[in-house]
């Protein structure tokens, strides 16, 4: 880092609120939160190695209320970072810079993500349930 | 005339300028970013199929040579890109360089060992019959 007394950027308080920032920290934040998400999918396969009693005990802990809300959490973390991780794929590829398509593929990414995990989920609820 | 020559010297004398390493990480990232959306997709996929499944389905289920190859990948790639990601958040945020440096190696080294955990794991899983 510069060894300088300077303000640096960003200077977020100068700017009225755009959904890019949204979608730009939100990014950040989904990945800090798989990064943590990362430990569950060690616990899984651990849990599975180790024998059936680890396993249930995993199952049992998945499935339950807290299990589930962090779950539910984590898909759609997962599914944000993912639609909005493709948007930046795009756009490092150069395209979609426009102000307008910016702000409608910001947009596309959020509901994206809560489709999916809405998906996903109504297919947990019909295949029998989150237990 | 390449653009380089245009640079003033002071600027590498003073160790500002460019460390010759950045794209590396900036390409690392875009492309374990792309093999993760195949390969998130597909774990999402299986972990579905694999909803109710009891210990000897998902056993035998992350046995098959496929599943295990794909799930070796997908956690690889996964937390190289945790580690790349990460270390912008710290080198953003954190602005006390020991905390900084300390944190770096932290998340290096915790994902080295969430990878071979992994990697055992699956391994395990796979060539117990």
């Amino acid at each position: 880092m510069a060894d300088t007394q300077r303000p640096l950027s960003p200077h977020l308080q100068v700017y009225r609120w755009q959904v890019q920032m949204m979608s730009s920290i939100l990014h950040r934040a989904t990945g800090i939160a798989l990064a943590v998400g990362s430990l569950l999918v060690i616990w899984g396969l651990l849990a599975l190695a180790g024998g059936e009693a680890s396993f249930n005990q995993f199952k049992i802990c998945t499935g339950s209320p807290l299990g589930l809300v962090l779950l539910f959490g984590w898909s759609w973390a997962l599914f944000y970072h993912l639609c909005n991780g493709i948007r930046h794929l795009v756009q490092d590829a150069g395209a979609g810079y426009a102000i307008p398509q910016f702000v409608r593929s910001s947009w596309l990414s959020v509901a994206g993500s809560i489709v999916l995990t809405l998906l996903v989920w109504a297919y947990v609820l019909t295949a029998g349930g989150a237990a | 005339m390449t653009a380089k020559d245009l640079r003033n010297p002071l600027k590498t004398a003073l160790g500002l300028g460019s460390s010759q390493s950045g794209v590396g990480h900036w390409w690392t990232q875009r492309v374990t970013a792309a093999a993760l959306v195949l390969l998130g997709v597909w774990f999402v996929a299986t972990v579905l199929c694999l909803l109710h499944a009891d210990y000897a389905t998902a056993h035998a289920a992350v046995a098959k040579p496929w599943n295990a190859l794909l799930l070796i990948a997908f956690v690889l790639t996964m937390f190289w890109h945790a580690v790349l990601g990460l270390q912008v958040v710290i080198e953003d945020y954190v602005h006390t360089r020991w905390k900084e440096v300390v944190l770096l190696v932290a998340i290096k080294f915790l994902a080295v060992l969430g990878a071979l955990a992994s990697v055992l794991a699956v391994l395990r899983i796979a060539l117990t019959p």
